[in-house]
């Protein structure tokens, strides 16, 4: 972008304008490049500090000593944690916190898009009574949070058998508003002229909604998975409530277990190989489907 | 917008409707109306009887000058986390969005921190903040900082924020950045000819286009605080030292869990659901606005 | 193919009506085009007929069978939509296929009719493509593709080049006809274009606000307007319409903008002195000569081989001629209205005046 904006009296003056602006936007450029720098460095470096922590014995780190690159103890580590599990009390393996969570989130994101997907179609391709009623219903519940509601939600799940079970740690998470009001959003944007299109070639509703909407939704649904797979992994408060059998440990909250009030006797070797654990599988499909979740966020949210 | 063309049948809809609607009755609707119900009820100390106590709850819990300290912890609290967040991802995607070498690579490196769950999150922060195994953590008493978040209440505190401020940034992140791209070319490059300097670019034209992104995520940002930085709060500190580091929705975990106070625990869960509520309306006020303009 | 008979069709959407009760016989293999300015009620008009609306009375039949309370699939039309309604995830072939499945029709008689179709249309090569890979015009033919491997009773086109510039337009427009011709399905076309109603229909229906203004030929339409509306609205220059009155013995017309007589070459009309008549005459009928109807000419449009002049009568009515050739300018200039090319309305309803009438 040139600077433009000072009368120039001679060609020798605007030569120098032009110098000057040309050693100014590369100084600008260059403190850009170092303040993404910086800010990446404050991003990547806790990983990679448990990184390297996962990869030396439990007395260098106990001792405090953390070094700056990796020592040998990664697989020794890394097999314990997998496993048997860390912590003071030896805790739960991390193969087996890491395939719950990995049940759990799947679960989740798939029972969360599959019960949207077919609430939006009822909402937005049918007329019935109280149609909007039902809608408003969903909508709100966007404002009550698990948080706000612990108490009573425990009660009821203890009242329907739900605690300590895979079950109860999905199913009450499964309702979505947000996933609704997205699919909804979408599928007014399909032309009129395709449903009419389908009708006139036969197709009934739920023909229409296996043939055309359901392919024509694949990028919402592919983005909504990511958002919501990565919530169902991340959940923490629900399974710390729900779940007391260790069996049933998620990793994240199983994680933080392994720490406790955070003595310095604990294994800390192992418990920063399953940070890493805990961290991969949401870190890699977020790196992984980047285009889709940034598509999916920006659009659920707005 | 509004579909014209539509389907007939009268089983359909609801059967489709069905799955979502049970779920949210039992999981959504009937908790929450018992945690208004409770709200009003008190239990005696051995749980043999309940009575009806009108609004003494919620007196008890607004007079209560622990609860106050909470709230006002969690002002604070709320208000350091949303104003970090916000300012240093409006900051670094001002930055990603200019025209340099391996600006899709900073973008990648900045967004991956929204797969980190707040709770990981605090735990990263311990390993390198731990007074003892922790790289910082070490650094600061090396050098006569007496550093020990788990028993400085201030420490600790600085730690939950820095912690939950540390994982939001991505998401903030990435609604910035979308938001700056939408910004059309066009009304930047009138700007520079016009002679507005970057600058004053940036205040004069590109901040007021993206205020509405901004207030939106002030709004998530808050929520964000208010609640999921539980796992933030619960695997770093447990609310302490004391109650340094206890908010509102860890009280409610405190009272409701740990105390098993129902009536007090679901008449601070009612306020927290006004709040919610309030936040929400407010939202969409603005962004309905925001539409008409 | 089949006949089509509508009755009476009445619509009203809320308190709005629609459509005032619309009237059509349409002979087997006969090509329909309705025609009118938007919010005519054309488009619901087509809609009836496919069953996507319901009428609010009236009947609409098909070979004679009364379609009440039938759903489009179960009527055996098809129909080409304006934005073609291609379902953008699936082939060309599955595309035109997809009705077909539906109704369960063998495999190999879907490949022979979609390959019999697409080779009419000229589109056989691109059966494996998706829609957004096609250009507007090859998107088109699949529309119709679509509609033909049905083999339907009736076709129905819902302005379907409305979307296509100008060239591509005139093409498949000559396209449709011969196809239609070719398959001989009865067809109900609408647009909004006069020219592409024209040279389309067999017949035209012109409607204007929810009623079937004339329904008749295209040379009928152009050669004896039924009122106003249609004479306006058929023909390039509109025709003239000027204001005047009805002379003693009903042998000619006063005009009111400088009192020019007009007589009637085809007979006297009736009714009594002062009537209130509207003079139609078309642009092209207009010609130069002394003793003419004087024109204050403001802007001429040359076209190479014929000029459009526009100006203004001495009472400010405005009109537009067309004549040979390129030599005119601005300025005063007098226009001869040839007698046997007169239309004449009433000046109240608008409705055509018939010579002895």
């Amino acid at each position: 972008m040139a600077a433009s904006d000072r009368p120039h009296e001679n060609a020798v003056d605007i030569g120098i304008l032009a110098d000057r602006t040309r050693r100014r936007q590369r100084r600008e450029k260059i403190v850009t490049h170092i303040c993404l720098l910086v800010g990446i460095l404050i991003f990547v470096f806790p990983i990679y500090l448990t990184l390297i922590g996962s990869t030396h014995d439990v007395n260098t780190i106990g001792r405090g000593d953390v070094p700056l690159l990796p020592g040998a103890e990664a697989l020794h580590n890394y097999t314990q944690a997998w496993a048997a599990g860390g912590g003071r009390y030896m805790g739960v393996p991390a193969a087996t916190m890491l395939t719950n969570s990995l049940i759990m989130a799947l679960c989740v994101a798939v029972g969360k898009i599959a019960i949207s997907l077919t609430s939006a179609y009822a909402v937005v391709f049918f007329r019935f009574p109280l149609r909007m009623v039902f809608f408003w219903l969903i909508f709100i519940t966007l404002m009550l949070p698990v948080e706000v509601r612990i108490i009573p939600t425990i009660q009821v799940m203890v009242d329907m058998g739900l605690t300590n079970s895979m079950a109860g740690l999905v199913i009450p998470l499964i309702a979505s508003a947000t996933a609704t009001l997205l699919f909804r959003q979408f599928f007014l944007t399909i032309p009129d002229e395709y449903v009419e299109a389908a009708k006139i070639d036969g197709a009934g509703p739920i023909r229409f909604f296996i043939d055309v909407v359901l392919p024509l939704s694949r990028t919402n649904i592919a983005a909504l998975f990511v958002i919501l797979f990565i919530y169902g992994w991340n959940q923490y408060l629900w399974p710390l409530l729900i779940v007391s059998d260790r069996s049933l440990e998620t990793v994240v909250v199983g994680l933080t277990k392994m720490i406790g009030t955070g003595d310095q006797q604990n294994e800390w070797n192992v418990i920063m190989a399953t940070a890493v654990f805990a961290l991969l599988p949401p870190v890699a499909v977020v790196v992984f489907m980047q285009r889709w979740f940034v598509k999916g966020l920006t659009e659920t949210e707005k | 917008m509004r579909k014209k063309v539509i389907f007939k049948g009268t089983l359909l809809p609801y059967l489709l409707l069905a799955p979502q609607l049970v779920i949210t009755a039992i999981f959504f609707f009937w908790p929450a109306g018992q945690a208004v119900y409770q709200s009003f009820l008190r239990e005696d100390a051995f749980g043999n009887s309940v009575q009806f106590v009108g609004l003494e709850n919620f007196l008890d819990v607004v007079n209560d000058q622990t609860w106050l300290d909470a709230a006002g912890r969690t002002l604070v609290f709320s208000g350091s986390v949303a104003a970090l967040a916000l300012g240093s991802a409006l900051f670094l995607a001002v930055q990603a969005d200019k025209h340099i070498r391996g600006a899709d690579v900073y973008k990648t490196l900045l967004i991956w921190p929204y797969a980190v769950a707040p709770a990981i999150a605090a735990v990263l922060w311990l390993f390198m903040f731990h007074p003892n195994i922790g790289l910082f953590g070490r650094m600061l008493n090396g050098l006569g900082v007496p550093w020990d978040y788990r028993l400085n209440g201030s420490q600790a505190m600085l730690m939950v924020i820095m912690a939950s401020a540390w994982k939001q940034v991505s998401y903030n992140f990435i609604f910035f950045l979308a938001g700056l791209q939408s910004i059309p070319r066009s009304v930047l490059e009138a700007a520079a000819i016009d002679g507005a300097r970057p600058a004053r670019r940036f205040w004069t034209i590109i901040f007021p286009l993206l205020s509405p992104t901004a207030f939106f995520l002030l709004v998530v940002n808050l929520v964000y605080a208010f609640f999921d930085t539980f796992g933030v709060i619960h695997s770093l500190t447990h609310g302490g030292p004391g109650k340094a580091t206890e908010t509102l929705i860890y009280r409610v975990y405190v009272d409701g869990v740990i105390n098993v106070n129902f009536g007090s625990s679901s008449a601070q869960s009612v306020i927290l659901m006004i709040l919610v509520v309030a936040l929400t309306v407010i939202q969409f006020r603005y962004v309905e606005r925001k539409v008409h303009y | 193919m089949a006949t089509l008979t509508l009755q009476d069709i009445k619509k009203s959407f809320g308190a709005t009506a629609v459509l005032h009760g619309v009237d059509l016989d349409v002979q087997d293999g006969e090509m329909i085009v309705i025609v009118g300015a938007s919010g005519c009620g054309k488009s619901t008009l087509l809609r009836i007929v496919a069953g996507l609306e319901t009428e609010t009375s009236g009947e609409v039949l098909i070979a004679g069978q009364s379609m009440k309370g039938l759903e489009p699939a179960d009527r055996d039309v098809a129909m080409v939509f304006q934005n073609y309604a291609l379902y953008p995830h699936m082939s060309v072939f599955q595309n035109m296929a997809y009705g077909l499945k539906i109704r369960r029709m063998p495999k190999d008689e879907i490949v022979r009719r979609v390959d019999q179709a697409a080779a009419l249309l000229g589109i056989g090569h691109l059966l494996q493509r998706k829609p957004r890979e096609l250009s507007g015009g090859q998107r088109q033919r699949v529309a119709m593709g679509r509609a033909i491997v049905r083999e339907p009773k009736l076709f129905l086109f819902d302005e379907p080049l409305s979307n296509l510039d100008a060239k591509l337009r005139v093409e498949l427009r000559a396209e449709i006809r011969r196809l239609q011709r070719r398959l001989g399905v009865t067809s109900l076309f609408v647009t909004h274009d006069q020219v592409e109603a024209m040279t389309l229909g067999d017949r035209l229906v012109v409607m204007n606000a929810g009623r079937a203004a004339q329904i008749a030929t295209p040379m009928e339409i152009w050669e004896r307007p039924a009122d106003t509306y249609v004479a306006g609205f058929i023909g390039s220059p509109s025709m003239n319409l000027l204001h005047a009155t009805l002379e003693a013995g009903g042998g000619a017309a006063i005009l009111d903008a400088g009192g020019l007589r007009l007589p009637f070459a085809d007979g006297p009309r009736a009714g009594a002195a002062g009537r209130k008549l509207t003079i139609g005459v078309r642009p092209e009928h207009l010609r130069l000569g002394e003793g003419g109807l004087g024109v204050m000419v403001e802007l001429v449009e040359p076209l190479g081989g014929e000029s459009v002049l526009h100006g203004k009568l001495a009472d400010g009515t405005p009109l537009t001629a067309r004549l040979p050739g390129a030599r005119y300018g601005d300025g005063p200039m007098q226009l001869m209205l040839p007698p046997e090319l007169l239309h004449v309305f009433d000046g109240e309803t608008g409705k055509r005046i018939e010579a002895g009438g």
